[in-house]
């Protein structure tokens, strides 16, 4: 195997984790309706214990993305963790708010009441979608900080990756293209979160209020997808020379989706089967749509880091400094380590299929608000 | 700091996760073995209460791994193609097998079949014991770097050929520090149980169901103990080979030598019994702080320079890789040179940070007594299980009543006992984030205090809320006591 089948092979699988954790912000997504004032209590809490069986599964897409980027690309995540500081902080708290939110919720002695954990989940079912979207869209706008690894040599100031403003991430606020793109995962998982509802929960007075929240999301979705999509297209992207060199190109995105018929491909099955999702959810009785809108995703989201990484672009560029810009050459582990972890992933098959041997087993029976009443296990 | 502050805070709940599983996997096998509806209640029990504790887990966990990236970015880079394989390899073996199982054990009760519950119930311990160990491969890394080459090409440690990867993974810091890490949690999860049994039974509630698992809790526990002893002292041995400095400041030995005496508290010392347990030998040699700094010729005839020349050393290092970078691609014949420069003296380059010699020793106080603290009260849980296991099994806890307020004391106690034995472990390893490579002040981000500050203040306080929450719950849980979850 050589190094740059090695390192294109991590590229493509931490783009895989990425698209799963994306799909399984449904979670976050579904979250929001414990705001929603047209619902019971009784319903917000089967909603609640619906996503609660599964947001351990999110989290350690989460954790396992951030650990497969750490350990394939650690320049990445040295210089966009340690520079673009409050945005993951931020993402942090929320996810650690979230993590214990479910167990404490309905505890009466957990200080901050019901309504205090509820809201927690709230703030993580906005912000999760939103920081993830808005970090990944600086991977086309760029950022500002540069690289320099001489650096650990130099006792005064020994850090390799510098952040070149005080504002450490929350500029990329003020990035529009970057935004957008963070607007547009708000809409999507709160999609896929009314579809996995309608597939989960055994309630025909939930469905139809999900049916609705779907038909209304729809529009504002599609018009920043597009939006998003447009800018990028006719936006210049940072390409990479043969020896290394980063320049900016015209229309470099448009280039590599034209130069890369596969990625095309991908990006637009991918709209259609989110596309379908959507109407099977909002405008059918099915309950599929989640299975359509789901997979969906996954291929978009992978078609978008392929984009950004593949076709000699910098996947992480310096605005400050252009050959500071990350590529998946020159970010990578070693050749030997990613060697070693192409065998360990080899096991990624197996644990798929445990995942959904247990979750079959799991949810054969729907969850009804009847269950709930009657059971201790619950949330 | 604050990454200490997160690790101390996340050791706090791991262990009674490692144990609190044990105890309840024995329990539901019991019950399917003997299909006694009692032991599933009792498993079911003691489950609400490790969810709790997961819970926060988890949390403290994810905060863990972030942190590496934001506040130790050119660790991450430097040490990223070390740790890549074994934290690789945890993510996907054992999180999502901790994640799948622990759903299917806490919701799945009614939905799937009893094996089928009993294999997750498993599976969630063993994840979690999993993931320790992996976890624990990048620790042991850190305090014993074996298998790594520094590459000056990409300036980072570097894992170079399959032999390097199993001393990784095999590296035998990392293997006692597992076998003492999980052992201690199975002694914690079991004096967790002990305790809040006999709690049961000073206030004269739930006797069969306290007595049962204060055998069940009590045996994990001892178990744990013994397991938790020999670790101990293999523990022991390599910090004498590996980290001579953690072991002179653990006993607050300043001056060391051949057969040197076991310092029990100042003033009381056992002859010889430090060369004993630091080398397995009467008259082994056994390096003071000052032996170290002034630089010692150990048992098998190694001299090791002094810590003055160690930095020396590290600075032609770190002078010779900023040549190397200079002159690669202007002038091989200086970048080779710069080079071989480098390789000669790289062992040494972390010394390179260094602004003193003294820089060297770790706070010799704070080490000495968290390691007294930690031996002290893990005799003193060990003596309380074996003693409940003894009264449980005669049934004569009734007239031991003193024994049920010492083991209800243990619970607060085995956690300082923790917490000390981690401050031995991470204290005295200053300033080393790794071993002789990595000084912590080289491992940063570069980050203004006031931010590194104000994240810490934040994390304090929600770390300190849920601490109170959890404690609160699971004190109410064990109010309202196991009658409680009886599904009619």
């Amino acid at each position: 195997m050589t190094y740059e089948f090695l390192q294109a092979y991590w590229w493509v699988l931490v783009s895989l984790l990425g698209g799963l954790l994306v799909f399984l912000m449904f979670v976050q997504g579904a979250n929001l309706h414990l705001g929603n004032r047209t619902l019971d209590d009784a319903q917000k809490r089967l909603i609640l214990n619906s996503t609660g069986r599964k947001w351990e599964l999110t989290f350690t897409t989460l954790v396992t993305f951030g650990g497969a980027f750490f350990a394939s690309f650690p320049l990445f995540y040295s210089t966009s963790f340690g520079g673009a500081y409050w945005v993951w902080v931020l993402l942090l708290i929320t996810f650690v708010f979230q993590a214990v939110s479910y167990e404490f919720c309905h505890k009466k002695e957990n200080l901050l009441g019901v309504k205090g954990f509820r809201i927690a989940l709230m703030v993580n079912g906005f912000l999760a979608p939103f920081l993830v979207g808005t970090a990944v869209g600086t991977f086309f706008t760029g950022s500002d900080f540069t690289v320099n690894k001489v650096a650990i040599a130099n006792a005064a100031s020994p850090v390799i990756s510098t952040w070149g403003n005080c504002w450490h991430g929350l500029e990329a606020l003020g990035q529009f293209h970057a935004v957008l793109l963070g607007v547009v995962l708000m809409f999507l998982t709160a999609i896929l979160g009314d579809l996995y509802i309608i597939n989960n929960v055994d309630d025909d007075n939930i469905h139809a209020q999900m049916r609705r929240s779907i038909k209304r999301l729809m529009r504002p979705f599609l018009v920043f997808l597009l939006a998003w999509v447009a800018m990028l297209l006719i936006r210049s992207g940072f390409a990479v020379s043969d020896s290394g060199e980063v320049s900016l190109e015209k229309f470099k995105y448009l280039h590599n989706l034209l130069q890369m018929p596969v990625v095309l491909v991908m990006l637009l099955a991918g709209v259609v089967l989110v596309l379908w999702g959507i109407f099977k959810g909002g405008f059918s009785q099915s309950r599929k749509g989640i299975w359509f809108a789901g997979p969906g995703t996954v291929l978009v989201v992978m078609a978008v880091f392929f984009l950004a990484g593949f076709n000699h672009t910098a996947y992480y560029p310096s605005c400050t400094d252009l050959q500071s810009s990350l590529t998946i050459a020159n970010s990578s582990s070693s050749r030997f380590t990613l060697q070693v972890m192409f065998w360990v992933s080899l096991l990624i098959p197996f644990v798929v299929a445990y995942i959904a041997y247990a979750w079959r087993q799991m949810d054969r029976n729907k969850i009804s608000s009847g269950e709930i009443e009657k059971t201790n296990d619950k949330y | 700091m604050q990454f200490a502050m997160t690790a101390a805070y996340h050791w706090l709940f791991v262990p009674l996760t490692l144990g609190l599983a044990l105890v309840m996997a024995v329990m539901e096998t019991i019950y399917v073995v003997k299909k006694d509806e009692f032991w599933k209640w009792a498993a079911q029990f003691w489950m609400k209460l490790f969810a709790v504790n997961f819970a926060v887990g988890i949390a403290t966990g994810i905060i863990l791994e972030f942190e590496f990236g934001t506040n130790w970015s050119n660790y991450s880079w430097f040490v990223g193609d070390m740790f890549g394989a074994p934290l690789a390899i945890e993510g996907i073996l054992a999180f999502f097998m901790e994640a799948t199982f622990f759903a299917v054990m806490f919701f799945g009760w009614n939905r799937v079949s009893k094996r089928f519950h009993l294999a997750s119930t498993w599976l969630t311990g063993i994840g979690a014991t999993i993931s320790a160990y992996w976890i624990l491969v990048a620790n042991g890394w850190m305090q014993n770097p074996v298998g790594t080459t520094f590459n000056p090409e990409t300036v980072r440690s570097e894992m170079a050929s399959a032999a390097a990867f199993w001393e990784v993974i095999s590296n035998p810091v990392a293997v006692s520090k597992f076998f003492h890490a999980v052992s201690s949690g199975w002694v914690t999860g079991g004096i967790f149980v002990v305790g809040v049994s006999a709690w049961y039974l000073l206030r004269g509630r739930e006797k069969k169901f306290a007595i049962k698992s204060m055998l069940v809790g009590g045996i994990v526990g001892l178990v744990g103990s013994a397991a938790v002893m020999l670790s101990g002292d293999s523990s022991g041995i390599h910090a004498a080979e590996f980290q001579p400095m953690k072991l002179a400041a653990a006993e607050g030995l300043e001056d060391g030598g051949r057969g040197a005496a076991f310092t029990i508290v100042p003033g009381i010392k056992i002859p010889k019994m430090l060369s004993i347990l630091a080398t397995h030998k009467t008259d082994g040699y056994v390096p003071g702080i000052n032996d170290i700094l002034k630089g010692y010729t150990d048992d098998d005839g190694n001299v090791i320079p002094s810590v003055a020349e160690k930095m020396t050393r590290g600075r032609a290092a770190l002078d010779a890789l900023a040549e190397y970078r200079a002159a690669r691609n202007t002038d091989p014949a200086g970048a080779s040179a710069a080079k071989a420069r480098l390789e000669e003296n790289v062992q040494y380059m972390g010394y390179g940070h260094l602004s003193k010699p003294e820089d060297v020793v770790p706070p010799v106080g704070v080490v000495f007594w968290a390691f007294r603290l930690m031996i002290g009260l893990g005799m003193l849980i060990a003596l309380v299980l074996l003693l409940s296991v003894w009264g449980a099994w005669k049934d004569k806890l009734g007239k031991m009543r003193w024994l049920l307020r010492v083991a209800v004391v243990c619970i607060p106690l085995v956690y300082i006992c923790g917490q000390a034995g981690w401050i031995v472990a991470e204290v005295g390893r200053q300033p080393w984030t790794i071993q002789g490579l990595l000084p912590v002040n080289v491992a940063i981000s570069s980050l203004s205090a006031g931010a590194v500050k104000t994240t810490f203040f934040v994390f304090l306080a929600v770390f300190a809320l849920f601490l109170a929450i959890e404690i609160r719950i699971m004190i109410g849980a064990i109010r309202k006591g196991p009658e409680a979850i009886k599904e009619d």
